[in-house]
């Protein structure tokens, strides 16, 4: 039997690559983005996988700004010079802020990695990073929306997708004041604030966030992680699982108390 | 209100400039008036001009109604001249427009015989020694003065002696003078500075599809690259201008964030700028001529293929950039700088990613410190209501956009004094601002506007969101 015939040959080669970009735990050249914590890359085998969409949800819209600052972290962790393309609409500077540089350069970022795109709507938004999804070379894609975003349905999630799988693009869709709804992610994110560890006076320390991986297609998802940035080591760690805390004014007059029964 | 200019039928009927509107109406009934608007007339003299640029590239404005063309060796396709001139005349005619031409040696001659009317003359020399001495456009005084001396035309002024008239009347008239006769130059300030690279096609028969004008566009494209190539030159711009038989004229630029020569990404750009228009390109009755110029050049070495075939494929993010910026507009797609001042809304500059100066080094954090700076800011700050323990004390709770927050960690004041050497009035307040956060763990950057010695009731601001 012959198994050189051509069209065989090239239904062999169209199932291996399906074979290849479709499964669960498919090895690809892409590599991830890891946050340098062990548990948290081993739980996923290896970081957030290269060349995918990954959805990050703010759980409440007061946690924008941690959602945000874990996407920009991820990506722009551990130097190299790719740029980091974030893609905002008009009214996102009202409704979060501005990006800061200043405040991306304390966080050991490279703000001069940054490139900022702002579309004026929605429409505009995913036309913006539908290009950017193909073009390769970039060191992530973040696409921040406010709101429920009707535009990304499923057809228009799968372009993306796709664009990111062939040009090898990571994309972080930052989803803040919205809800989970179904989608072709590869993996599914809800952040929220966490409280630091405390610093001398009662300072606030360095940037922890709560971690919950909502959806992973590629094994159980419903794990959570309580990270704390680390910029000198450019690497997320655990955070200090501190008791109940209680707010300065409570505090405060339980030291009150505390001095008169002394 | 006054009338400020009238067309040749009311000229004919008797009304002049400088007439009182009342005294108009009460001349000629019926009179069709048009509120007078400078801005529009400059407008439409630029668009004129632009039209006009078919021509020579060399049209310089003479507002409020003037064009000045160099037709230095730019009258060969007509012939001459005289046919150039009777082209330009019957274009602007078709524009509805009232022409007066003239020729001249010089700008200012040429201006001065198309302005004031002059006796017939046999040479362009002493048709100019012909011309009033109101064409010099001295003030009111002196060119009266000179009228009362008996000195009625320019050749009067010009069998005096010079140094006469500049004790006279100062250095300014003895300028005006000689630039008018030809002995000084008068130097033309064109409206569009002449390209260093450009191609055209002109039609014998108009084009009047789009499609078609883009095709002649692509190849005039691969002409400026093939001349750049040999100048080892790049194009930061490129500017189409389709010329319309009636006289009219669009111009359409594109920018790229590095030097390029390839033909497809500009044909490309141009694709995403002309989908981007609000008013897409009308051929209206067929575009005659069409003209690509390259206004910025830069220098670009001869890329290299690569070993394994096919181009290198390098700044693919910047050709991104390039194109976000031509669809979304230029200042959508933006870096950072840095800038070196306290105030924190101005330590960073937002700047076009297609001309960004090159990075300069941000200022490092100190080792062991939480982020002292927001990931977020807001610009402006937002106000809040705060409750404090003592006047000057950190915040306790304070509400933001309707909800109330309890803080628990609060790091500060950390003074930033407004930057009086800036300002005449040595003023401005002063700010402290708290890294705060509340109960559920989210981190904010508050300030107090003003010191309680500054101001007697200072407000609270939020500024920025930390991560």
């Amino acid at each position: 039997m012959r198994e050189s015939s051509s069209p065989l040959a090239g239904l062999r080669r169209r199932v291996a690559r399906i074979a290849a970009s479709g499964g669960p735990s498919g090895a690809r050249a892409g590599g991830w983005l890891a946050s340098g914590h062990a548990g948290f890359d081993a739980a996923l085998g290896g970081g957030l996988a290269a060349g995918r969409v990954h959805e990050m949800f703010a759980a409440d819209p007061l946690d924008a700004a941690s959602a945000a600052a874990f996407a920009a972290l991820l990506a722009l962790r551990g130097g190299g010079a790719a740029p980091l393309l974030w893609l905002r609409t008009a009214d996102a500077a009202r409704r979060g802020g501005c990006l800061h540089a200043p405040g991306i350069a304390e966080l050991g970022g490279n703000p001069d990695r940054l490139l900022l795109i702002e579309a004026g709507d929605a429409k505009a938004l995913l036309a913006a990073a539908n290009d950017a999804a193909r073009c390769p070379g970039s060191a992530a894609v973040v696409v921040e929306s406010w709101g429920r975003l009707p535009a990304l349905d499923l057809t228009a999630g799968r372009r993306l997708a796709l664009g990111a799988r062939d040009a090898g693009v990571t994309l972080l869709l930052l989803r803040l004041a919205a809800e989970p709804t179904p989608s072709v992610a590869e993996t599914r994110w809800r952040i929220a604030a966490a409280p630091s560890r405390e610093l001398e006076a009662q300072a606030p320390g360095a940037p922890a966030f709560d971690l919950e991986l909502l959806r992973w297609r590629g094994g159980p998802a419903g794990a959570r992680w309580r990270l704390e940035w680390n910029r000198d080591d450019q690497a997320f760690r655990d955070a200090a699982l501190s008791g109940a805390v209680l707010p300065l004014a409570s505090r405060r007059t339980l030291e009150s108390r505390g001095a008169e029964a002394a | 209100m006054r009338l400020t200019s009238v067309d040749a039928r009311a000229a004919a009927l008797g009304l002049v400039p400088g007439m009182a509107l009342a005294d108009a109406r009460a001349q000629v009934l019926g009179l069709l008036i048009v509120p007078h608007d400078p801005a529009l007339d400059r407008d439409w003299l630029d668009r004129l001009a632009q039209g006009c640029a078919r021509y020579t590239p060399l049209v310089a404005l003479d507002p409020p109604d003037g064009l000045i063309l160099d037709i230095a060796g730019a009258a060969h396709p007509f012939g001459s001249e005289t046919a150039l001139v009777a082209d330009v005349e019957a274009r602007l005619e078709r524009t509805g427009m009232t022409v007066r031409s003239a020729l001249g040696p010089t700008a200012d001659a040429a201006r001065a015989l198309a302005r004031y009317p002059a006796p017939p003359a046999p040479d362009e020399a002493a048709a100019i020694r012909r011309l009033p001495v109101a064409a010099l456009e001295l003030d009111a005084e002196a060119t009266r003065a000179l009228a009362r001396a008996g000195l009625k035309t320019i050749g009067d002024l010009a069998s005096r002696p010079m140094a006469s008239l500049a004790a006279r009347f100062g250095a300014d008239a003895a300028d005006a003078l000689r630039r008018l006769l030809g002995d000084a130059p008068s130097p033309l300030d064109p409206r569009i500075a002449p390209p260093p690279v450009a191609a055209e096609r002109r039609f014998a028969e108009p084009v009047t599809s789009a499609p078609h004008a883009m095709t002649i566009l692509a190849e005039l494209a691969g002409e400026v690259i093939a001349a750049m190539a040999e100048r080892g030159k790049g194009g930061r711009q490129f500017r189409a201008t389709f010329f319309r038989s009636d006289g009219l004229a669009r111009a359409i630029a594109v920018e790229t964030g590095a030097p390029t020569r390839d033909a497809e990404l500009v044909m490309r750009l141009f694709a995403e700028r002309i989908d981007a228009l609000r008013d897409p390109i009308d051929p209206g009755f067929g575009f005659d001529m069409i003209r690509l110029s390259v206004p910025r050049l830069e220098a670009l070495g001869a890329s290299q293929l690569a070993l394994e075939g096919g181009a290198v494929r390098e700044a693919t993010t910047d050709a991104l950039a390039d194109r976000l910026a031509t669809r979304l507009g230029r200042g959508r797609v933006r870096r950072y700088r840095p800038v070196d001042t306290h105030i924190p809304e101005q330590a960073q500059l937002e700047l076009p990613a297609v001309d960004a100066p090159p990075p300069q080094p941000w200022p490092a954090p100190a080792p062991g410190e939480p982020p002292l700076r927001p990931f977020w800011l807001f610009d402006p700050p937002q106000p809040i209501e705060v409750i404090a323990e003592v006047p000057d004390g950190p915040p306790q709770r304070f509400r933001w956009r309707r909800a109330l927050h309890a803080v628990c960690r609060y790091e500060g004041p950390e003074r930033i004094a407004a930057e009086w050497w800036r300002r005449r009035d040595n003023k401005g307040l002063t700010r402290d601002y708290y890294r705060v956060e509340d109960v559920q763990g989210r981190r904010y950057w508050l300030f107090r506007h003003g010191l309680y010695d500054e101001k007697p009731d200072p407000r609270w601001y939020i500024h920025g969101l930390f991560a």
